[in-house]
């Protein structure tokens, strides 16, 4: 019982570090890659070097980061439940993010967009019920 | 359309089709590759070295890379409806190659997320924010 307990506890800490640690991530990498501009070149050469830049630019550090804590969360959230509730339950981070963007990266998020997410979050509930 | 939309449209495309089956796939792979329980903070790390965790984790790589990628021209708030479409996939990939137990209300929930990732990526255009750089010469 008290196992039982500790392993709920334990999932729902996993899903706050990742949801927290993803979201924080995914915007610290919106904001690194347009300070970078558009990739347009795909030739290894130039992409390497496109790297390097990123690689330089402290933003993208600072995402890479918050994707690796998120990540390690995510192991272990992984290790002992299903990969159809570890999976969904994350995109929890989803509506945090449209909200991130619209009122940190100002990005024009229209109704149906909005519309769009809310259902998407409906559905994630569900999945994760 | 004129043939820059054609391709801007066709490059999202191509790269958002990279983002989710490398997401999907890395994702089955690790969840195939890890054991039930990791018990000490060392765990963490010498269950990357698991075959099928080494795989899961290079495909998970190779999306993060095409995904910082596609964010490079393209809106997060774009990015985020079209990719969730791997959480659905992820969903039936549980179920046919793991054998997970999906109840009722978890492929309720599929649908819906169907139907909101249908809504979002139909009609939004695959760019709304122009870089810095310009258009490539």
């Amino acid at each position: 019982m008290a196992r039982a307990i500790g392993g709920t506890i334990m999932k729902w800490l996993l899903i706050a570090i990742i949801v927290a640690s993803t979201s924080v991530g995914e915007v610290l990498q919106a904001i690194g890659m347009r300070r970078h501009g558009e990739i347009c070149d795909f030739r290894p050469g130039a992409l390497g070097r496109a790297a390097g830049r990123l690689a330089c630019n402290g933003v993208v550090i600072g995402s890479v980061v918050a994707m690796a804590v998120s990540f390690f969360a995510y192991l272990g959230l992984l290790s002992f439940t299903d990969l159809s509730f570890a999976v969904p339950v994350t995109a929890v981070t989803y509506v945090v993010e449209t909200v991130l963007a619209k009122y940190v990266l100002k990005e024009r998020v229209n109704w149906l967009r909005w519309a769009g997410a809310a259902i998407v979050l409906c559905g994630v509930a569900l999945v994760s019920l | 359309m004129t043939s820059e939309t054609a391709r801007l449209r066709s490059k999202t495309w191509a790269c958002a089709l990279i983002v989710v089956l490398t997401q999907v796939f890395g994702n089955f792979f690790l969840k195939r590759g890890m054991p039930a329980e990791l018990g000490s903070p060392l765990a963490y790390i010498t269950v990357l070295f698991r075959p099928w965790v080494t795989v899961g984790v290079t495909l998970l790589v190779v999306w993060l890379l095409s995904r910082m990628t596609l964010l490079s021209w393209a809106d997060l708030s774009y990015v985020l409806p079209v990719t969730s479409l791997g959480y659905v996939l992820v969903a039936f990939v549980g179920r046919w190659l793991l054998d997970e137990r999906i109840t009722r209300q978890r492929w309720a929930g599929i649908l819906l997320i169907v139907a909101g990732v249908a809504l979002v990526g139909g009609g939004s255009a695959p760019r709304t924010w122009r870089g810095q750089s310009g258009e490539p010469s």
